[in-house]
């Protein structure tokens, strides 16, 4: 509990963590991995003292495994990792996403494919983030772009797994991880928290799977006398498996529509300098530093270019793009990836105006002079 | 003893659509009665009661008892039920995990979970074969067993599944067969009030797949085979090894008592809360 809003000079791991610990999360499951050990290390430290708990498991499949069970039991759960490990972790998240289990998963992205270059940073994993489980399932991805960004992106993770009884990925580059700055976190009680909503009417009415008005099923925990089944395989508003097609159905479509249903809210955009931009970056995570950068440069020289600053990266907020294609002659996304969200940004442009991606996928990121070599290309 | 009747109105949920999906036969069935049976005697309150599973026929069980009731992925049960118990210390934690689940892609979980010892009671089923797929071997099928996936015989050896957990380091190691039903009863209600982590091993039977391929007769005479092979172990410990090949050896095989893992949490908690205050105080 932090009293007062202090100042303090600490890495986006460190913030991840305090992040967790304000929005009240009382378990953490993990296993060694870098660049994320340091969230791992914290908590371990932290949440006993707030009367938390804290377990290292034997690998990240059953991290995430031990994280559903506690949500299960009521607690807000959050696991660390890193590629590899969220490889490990696909099964049980797509387990999540269909028993519907509140869970924060933070990614600390390195490069890749497997072992890759694990001190380095990449943003390799934004499709496996999306698509990494099998079967179609709606998912929450947020990726800071700065220490501070990473500490309130948390609580904000953390609140929509539990208003939204899904899984949230915290989808954060090595860079924002492992970055020191000063930063003021807020007292405790100014962090806005959201609970999962508690079933109210008596245990023998109670359906898990009943969507209330709001798209999301009341979640009853095991203990509190609402003995209820949870399960992997499609199932019916009691929770039990089934093979009805119509019940198939609305198990399935119901996962989509409360993602829907809450779309603008979970969609973080900033916009800077937009209003009368003709030429965008489109940028998330680390890479915003270098956009940003590159933006004053372009600025100073007449450019008439803006930055959308993506902080939710699925569902894709297609809306924050469609607003100012009229408007734009250029797209450039650049990316630590072979082109991941461009692909989206392609998608989304559907041929309206000029899309560029720049990609690096050698450990080391772009520089906000290459950005500006590459905006001011695209102009002439 | 509770009557057949009132174990179905008392435990089975009445708005699950029955049948239930095992083949006439299956040995499973009956440890879960008897598992239930045990539950009952012990009087605990069906709230206070989370159950369990992986994947398989076994992963089944839970569904259609009204406790709270977790059916997982294929080999996870341990780790789902090991968040579930540091969350609700105060539930008494029963895992139900067949053969396969429990020691092919469960393997590490379940060596983790002995070597933690934390207080959940895990009731392995095993019949020797990967009965929902239809058959395959599994990591207990016998040397020179058939199934569908070594037709010509196993070339692996198998686990025994009771010592690997004792090597692993579990506080309470039981093994009886479905055969012997209230042996069943009385090893799971001593596991389940074992503090910390306890196996209890149930060798059953798959009149469907592995009797049918290793053509060992019907379920009734695979249920005979059980009651010929075993031998209780006040019997085996006076046996000398070479009259014990080929017997299985039931009963209470193993039990001591080593600090459980949610109460040494617990005592970091209050360490950790100590160290705080006094930190606190300090900087006042």
């Amino acid at each position: 509990m932090r009293k007062k809003s202090s100042y303090q000079l600490i890495q986006g791991n460190e913030a991840v963590a305090e992040g967790a610990l304000a929005a009240g999360v009382s378990f953490f499951a993990g296993y060694p991995i870098t660049p994320s050990t340091e969230i791992a290390e914290i908590l371990a430290d932290r949440l006993p003292a707030e009367g938390g708990k804290f377990i290292q498991m034997e690998d990240e499949i059953g991290s995430i495994a031990a994280i559903i069970g506690a949500s299960i039991g009521g607690r807000k759960a959050l696991t660390a990792t890193s590629g590899p490990g969220f490889s490990l972790m696909q099964e049980n998240l797509g387990f999540a996403c269909l028993a519907e289990v509140p869970l924060v998963i933070v990614n600390v992205m390195r490069g890749g494919p497997s072992t890759g270059m694990p001190t380095s940073p990449s943003q390799g994993d934004v499709m496996q983030s999306r698509w990494g489980t099998h079967g179609d399932h709606p998912i929450i991805v947020l990726s800071p772009a700065s220490v501070e960004e990473a500490f309130h992106y948390t609580v904000k993770a953390v609140n929509f797994a539990e208003k939204y009884r899904n899984p949230v990925i915290l989808l954060m580059d090595e860079i924002i991880g492992h970055m020191r700055a000063r930063v003021s976190l807020p007292p405790t009680s100014m962090v806005e928290r959201f609970n999962r909503v508690h079933p109210n009417m008596p245990p023998e009415w109670y359906l898990p799977y009943e969507r209330s008005a709001t798209g999301v099923a009341p979640m009853a925990s095991f203990g509190d006398g609402y003995r209820h089944h949870v399960t992997g395989l499609v199932h019916d508003a009691k929770g039990f498996p089934t093979a009805d097609p119509n019940e198939a159905k609305n198990n399935i479509r119901g996962l989509f529509s409360k993602i829907e249903r809450g779309f603008r809210e979970i969609c973080l955009v900033d916009f800077e300098l937009m209003e009368d931009a003709e030429h965008a970056i489109i940028a998330y995570g680390g890479m915003v530093l270098s956009a940003r950068s590159a933006l004053e440069q372009l600025r100073q020289s007449g450019r008439k270019v803006g930055l959308i600053k993506l902080g939710t990266l699925w569902p894709f907020p297609r809306f924050a793009l469609e607003q100012y294609l009229p408007q734009l002659k250029t797209i450039l996304v650049p990316e630590l990836n072979m082109g991941q969200i461009y692909r989206e940004v392609l998608r989304v442009n559907a041929g309206k105006t000029v899309v560029e991606k720049l990609n690096r996928v050698n450990g080391t990121i772009i520089t906000p002079n290459e950005i500006v070599k590459t905006v001011k290309g695209l102009i002439r | 003893m509770i009557s057949n009747s009132q174990l179905v109105n008392k435990y089975f949920r009445h708005n699950k659509k029955f049948p239930h999906i095992w083949c006439p036969g299956c040995g499973i069935g009956t440890i879960l009665g008897n598992m239930l049976r045990a539950v009952d005697a012990l009087a605990l309150d069906k709230n206070e009661i989370a159950f369990v599973s992986g994947i398989g026929c076994t992963g089944r069980a839970p569904v259609y008892v009204d406790f709270n009731t977790m059916h997982t992925t294929h080999g996870r049960a341990l780790p789902f039920a090991t968040g579930l118990k540091l969350a609700r210390p105060e539930l008494k934690v029963l895992v139900a995990t067949g053969d396969g689940d429990a020691t092919a892609i469960g393997g590490n979980h379940l060596i983790h979970a002995c070597r933690r010892n934390i207080d959940i009671t895990t009731i392995i089923f095993n019949n020797y074969i990967y009965g929902m797929t239809g058959g395959q071997y599994s990591p207990t099928t016998p040397h020179g067993d058939k199934a569908y996936t070594c037709k010509l015989g196993n070339i692996e050896r198998p686990f025994n599944i009771s010592q690997l957990v004792e090597a692993a380091g579990a506080t309470f190691v039981g093994r009886t067969t479905s055969y012997h039903t209230l042996q069943i009863q009385s090893i799971i209600k001593k596991a389940i009030l074992h503090k910390g982590f306890s196996v209890v091993e149930i060798i059953t039977h798959c009149p469907t797949t592995y009797g049918r391929i290793n053509k060992k007769g019907s379920a009734v005479d695979m249920l005979k085979w059980q009651k010929e092979v075993a031998v209780d172990k006040s019997r085996a410990d006076k046996m000398d090894p070479k009259e014990l090949e080929g017997r299985i050896v039931t009963g209470i095989l193993m039990e001591k008592q080593l600090p459980e893992f949610c109460e040494q949490y617990d005592t970091i908690i209050e360490e950790a809360q100590s160290l705080k205050n006094n930190q606190q105080g300090k900087s006042k």
